[in-house]
């Protein structure tokens, strides 16, 4: 019996199993506290729609053996380019939703095409190299968001120049514009069908791809790149896909993100995103070389219903709950982050 | 004439080739004197304040760039977790600053306060870095991010409860618990603790330290065989010092402001120490074991070096004097944010390295006092120059911070890259 529970831990991991426990016992205190159980759970499924695309974007670069993209980055400014085109030509509600990834998708994948190409050069130290990538985008983007000529007074600082730090989408029909398409109540609870729709056709889309003959190759190819070199597949080149379809997702993922915030946000925005969304497909199961659309939902799940809980049951106890709510996020976050660097063994 | 050429095969000096060579090893370096003059040109920033504020700038950071050594010469590469050092530095300064120790005993007691916490939390970071070799970077950024959850929930949310109870209105937010977002250490008396002690002029300063590098090249010339080259160094040497201290004279006697630019002799000192005991340390059983470590793990534990401890000691050390580093840092600042300034000091103080030319596996004293010296010019001009270009400073400031991100990323891809394609080589090698 004992053998049997050592097993269990060992099979499903500590940190896992701490986060689980930190959840459960959070859902107790929620009960114990008298919390209204059907606003926390709505906006739990809010928050799972709207990190779910970012977190699935995890999937093909961990199935590609790049290992979990901390350079996401990358997409997610991609993505807010395209979102500042379709505000700058002023389209409205759907139409600029999708316009705003027509005009991202080029962007998203030229970027990843460089990105992946670097990627391929410095097997080995992927992670580190990929987070100052990310780094890098994100403040030449911020050179970039002051210079660029986008003139909508919508988004323009009235004076001076450059686009603002955070950008409504209200004015563009384009807030909660997912989340409400569809919604309805059951109870007290409230379904953003359209958000969790997206976010299910995404995860859907990405099962067929990795069953198509590409995806099956570019996951042998993660796997184990010798035998995938020694029956023909061109390892570097389906590494490249992985990256480029990650990138594309996180394009995406910025983009149900904000229309569900309600708000873009620029400069530091993007800066520390992409370790939520790490994090999060690690607490799901995955680790940093295999990964799964199940560990993305669970993840997603986990993390995201953990915060919405820890909110309020951290209001009880201390002065100020904000605060509490954002250090148990930094602590869960890098703490499931190393936990997955511990277990791969070095090189 | 006819003898040269018959040398010319052998003895000649091949220049482009070493050119090419030094061009290729120093590019990162190269650059940012270009960039960095560029810069002050453009910028047309006034020389007094800017040696006042490069002067204020070295001392300040250069403790906490040379921490950055040790583990690199163990193989680690650059160690991100000298924010854990800065950690434990800030929370020693705000106890001091409770109890209030003012001055340089103040100052003491941080150190002596903060060794102990950084050494702890060095070994457990070195224990860390064991588990994820070959990882040891991306750990330990990620592990700063991590310490940094908890370093905010002691500070936000314990200290001034009951669990850490400390009653001082100029430290605690007004609602009783947690530490205020800044913390002015001039309030305590600890502002200036280490540079105050004993200030002199930099034309003074000058003129010792040529004096002290004279003595030195005179001795070692005495001792050396007085061949020709032994003669054109100390020529060199003597001639340069002259030159400066014939500047510093001027300086000092004429109307120029620079005359008022002072410098923080006991600070520089401690600098000077660690330097010293950096360039001593490889003549040590400790330093040659570190060498052995970072060159080939496994041959050195076939020959019976305890790898693992070796690697914690790194670590360990390093985090010390990044704690020791930070103190000195904010001593200089004399006011620091109590969330957020031990956040940029592991990824300014990096990219301050490799600017001087260190790698992923390489770092002299020497790379981290001009890396320092080029990083801080650049921060300090880049705001005015882009003001100049853009009609923007903000540009100027997202500039300098692209600089150190970007610095950071092109030098990991770059060795990443060197480390791949020599392996394929040696796989080429082997199969040939």
């Amino acid at each position: 019996m004992y053998k049997k529970i050592t097993d269990f831990i060992q099979y499903f991991g500590v940190a896992r199993l701490i986060i689980l426990g930190f959840f459960l016992f959070l859902c107790v205190m929620a009960v114990a506290l008298n919390l209204d159980f059907a606003e926390l759970f709505s906006s739990s499924l809010v928050r799972i729609g709207m990190n779910g695309v970012l977190v699935l974007a995890m999937l093909p670069a961990i199935s590609s053996g790049i290992g979990p993209n901390f350079g996401v980055s990358l997409g997610i400014l991609a993505g807010l380019i395209g979102a500042l085109m379709a505000i700058e030509l002023r389209l409205d509600g759907y139409v600029a939703f999708f316009g705003a990834i027509g005009f991202a998708l080029p962007f998203a994948a030229l970027v990843g095409l460089g990105y992946g190409w670097l990627l391929n050069r410095v097997k080995g130290s992927e992670m580190m190299l990929a987070t100052f990538v990310g780094f890098s985008a994100v403040s030449v983007m911020k050179i970039a968001w002051l210079i660029l000529p986008f003139n909508n007074p919508e988004m323009a600082w009235p004076i001076g120049r450059g686009v603002r730090v955070t950008i409504a989408l209200d004015n563009r029909q384009l807030a909660q514009l997912l989340n409400k398409t569809l919604a309805f109540e059951i109870g007290n609870v409230v379904i953003p069908t359209g958000l969790l729709a997206f976010f299910l056709l995404c995860c859907a889309l990405m099962w067929v791809f990795m069953r198509t003959k590409t995806g099956v190759a570019m996951r042998a190819a993660g796997d184990n790149p010798r035998f995938a070199t020694a029956a023909g597949i061109n390892v570097d080149r389906h590494r490249i896909i992985g990256t480029v379809v990650s990138t594309i997702l996180g394009a995406i993922g910025i983009l149900v993100f904000a229309q569900s915030y309600g708000f873009l946000q620029l400069y530091e925005g993007p800066m520390f995103m992409p370790f939520v969304a790490v994090a999060a497909i690690l607490i799901g199961g995955a680790s940093i070389k295999k990964a799964s659309i199940a560990h993305v939902i669970i993840g997603t799940f986990l993390f995201q219903a953990t915060l919405v809980v820890a909110m309020p049951v951290a209001n009880a106890f201390t002065a100020d709950m904000a605060s509490m709510a954002e250090i148990s996020r930094i602590i869960i976050q890098n703490g499931i982050i190393l936990y997955a660097l511990t277990q791969t063994r070095g090189e | 004439m006819k003898n040269q050429v018959t040398l010319t095969p052998t003895a000649r000096f091949n220049f482009k080739k070493a050119g090419q060579q030094f061009l290729a090893n120093n590019a990162v370096t190269i650059m940012f004197v270009v960039l960095s003059l560029t810069a002050f040109r453009i910028s047309g920033m006034n020389a007094t304040l800017y040696l006042t504020d490069i002067i204020s700038r070295i001392s300040r950071n250069t403790f906490l760039v040379l921490s950055l050594i040790i583990p690199v010469l163990a193989g680690m590469g650059l160690n991100f977790s000298i924010v854990l050092g800065a950690m434990a530095a800030q929370a020693v300064i705000i106890f001091v600053f409770h109890w209030g120790v003012a001055g340089f005993p103040g100052i003491l007691l941080c150190i002596v306060l903060a060794t102990p916490l950084a050494a702890g939390l060095g070994y457990l970071t070195g224990k860390l870095f064991n588990k994820t070799k070959g990882q040891e970077m991306i750990t330990g950024l990620i592990l700063g991010f991590f310490a940094a959850g908890w370093y905010h929930f002691i500070f936000l949310q314990l200290v001034g409860s009951k669990i850490i109870p400390m009653d001082n209105p100029i430290l605690i937010l007004s609602y009783g618990v947690g530490i205020r977002t800044t913390v002015d250490l001039s309030l305590a008396g600890l502002k200036y603790g280490l540079d105050g002690v004993f200030r002199l002029p930099l034309t003074v300063v000058v003129i010792i330290a040529c004096g002290l590098w004279l003595v030195y090249q005179i001795v070692h010339f005495l001792k050396s065989p007085r061949t020709r080259t032994d003669i054109t160094r100390v020529a060199v040497c003597g001639a340069l010092s002259l030159a400066l201290v014939v500047w510093a004279v001027v300086t000092m006697s004429g109307t120029s402001l620079i005359k008022n630019v002072q410098v923080p002799v006991a600070t520089w000192l401690a600098i000077i120490g660690l330097c010293l005991f950096i360039s001593l340390l490889s003549k040590t059983k400790l330093g040659q074991d570190l060498r052995s470590v970072g060159q080939d793990r496994h041959v050195a534990a076939v020959a019976g070096i305890p790898v693992d401890k070796v690697r914690i000691t790194a670590i360990v050390l390093s985090t010390v004097l990044a704690s020791w580093g930070h103190v000195i840092f904010l001593q200089n600042m004399g006011a620091f944010s109590t969330y957020g300034s031990y956040e940029q000091v592991g990824m300014y103080s990096i990219a301050a390295i490799l600017i001087g030319g260190a790698t992923v596996t390489k770092a002299t004293v020497g790379q981290a006092l001009l890396g320092v010296f080029l990083f801080h010019t650049l921060f300090i001009v880049s705001p005015a120059a882009g003001r100049q270009l853009f009609g923007d400073a903000q540009v100027g400031e997202y500039f300098r911070v692209f600089v150190a991100y970007g610095v950071i990323g092109a030098t990991l891809a770059l060795h990443a890259w060197k480390h791949l394609v020599q392996s394929r080589q040696r796989l080429e090698e082997l199969e040939s």
